[in-house]
């Protein structure tokens, strides 16, 4: 199925573009009509995943992070946030709850919340290449009838 | 963008957090919270989110790095919070546990963040 709409952007790895990048990821999804808290669940996934590349991919350099959104005609959403730094050894790991080698401020729930707030979190990462997370939501259609 | 404004009320500090809580501004969050806690040799942090219009997990990491700070000082924490969704993500980090969530009454789910 080819998306009826779609756009990538790309920005330094810089903490200071993380609320860029959840509004724009939440601005270009907004043309679905989708319910505020639908909007609100993917702003804080989106927010999680940048926010993971910021911290972790590149410890010793600002790299690039990109973050491109897909819509299809059916309301599924696909957001890619995708960084070439030093990758995820043991991805099993990372996203149990509460780990983090973030240090002391970090809670380790980044991806318990992205997981919380969306319909599916696939992560593919590779060591010194790398880490791509792609989160899936739903968009519930205006017009559909929900129980 | 976050704002601070902090309000002293005998040895209890209050910070009232207006605007969005992000891994970018709770480094400066962090900052700002605690200089005021020692110069005001505060025995009581009072985080206040109830102007708070986004928050990521990051607001988690900063609530747990103020708790530890409160504890080494011998005070104590205590978080306000009136949105859903965001007590949710603290409940889904187990501040309940922690017994510094100030129960109150959550706005509707929908009107926020």
């Amino acid at each position: 199925m080819k998306p009826i709409n779609e756009t990538r952007i790309s920005f330094p790895a810089r903490s200071a573009n993380e609320g860029f990048a959840r509004a724009a990821a939440a601005a270009f999804v907004s043309q679905l009509d989708p319910a505020v808290d639908e909007l609100a669940d993917l702003r804080t996934a989106v927010s999680e995943a940048v926010t993971n590349c910021i911290v972790h991919a590149y410890p010793n350099s600002i790299g690039t992070v990109t973050l491109s959104v897909k819509l299809f005609e059916n309301g599924r959403v696909v957001v890619r946030i995708r960084d070439r730094g030093c990758g995820i050894p043991d991805i099993k790991k990372a996203m149990e709850p509460l780990f983090t080698t973030g240090g002391e401020e970090r809670s380790g729930l980044g991806f318990s919340v992205m997981q919380s707030f969306t319909d599916k979190v696939r992560v593919t990462s590779h060591p010194g290449k790398g880490t791509t997370v792609t989160l899936e939501k739903y968009i519930r259609m205006r017009g559909e009838v929900h129980t | 963008m976050v704002e601070v404004k902090l309000e002293r009320a005998g040895d209890s500090l209050t910070a009232l957090l207006r605007g969005e809580i992000d891994h970018h501004a709770a480094g400066g969050l962090r900052e700002e919270i605690d200089t005021a806690v020692m110069q005001a040799g505060a025995k009581t942090l009072i985080l206040d989110f109830s102007g708070i219009s986004f928050m990521d997990s990051s607001g988690i990491g900063l609530i747990l790095g103020r708790y530890r700070m409160m504890k080494g000082r011998g005070g104590t924490l205590s978080v306000r919070c009136t949105s859903a969704r965001q007590l949710l993500v603290m409940k889904m980090a187990g501040l309940e546990k922690l017994q510094i969530l100030q129960q109150e009454r959550t706005e509707n789910h929908e009107t926020d963040q």
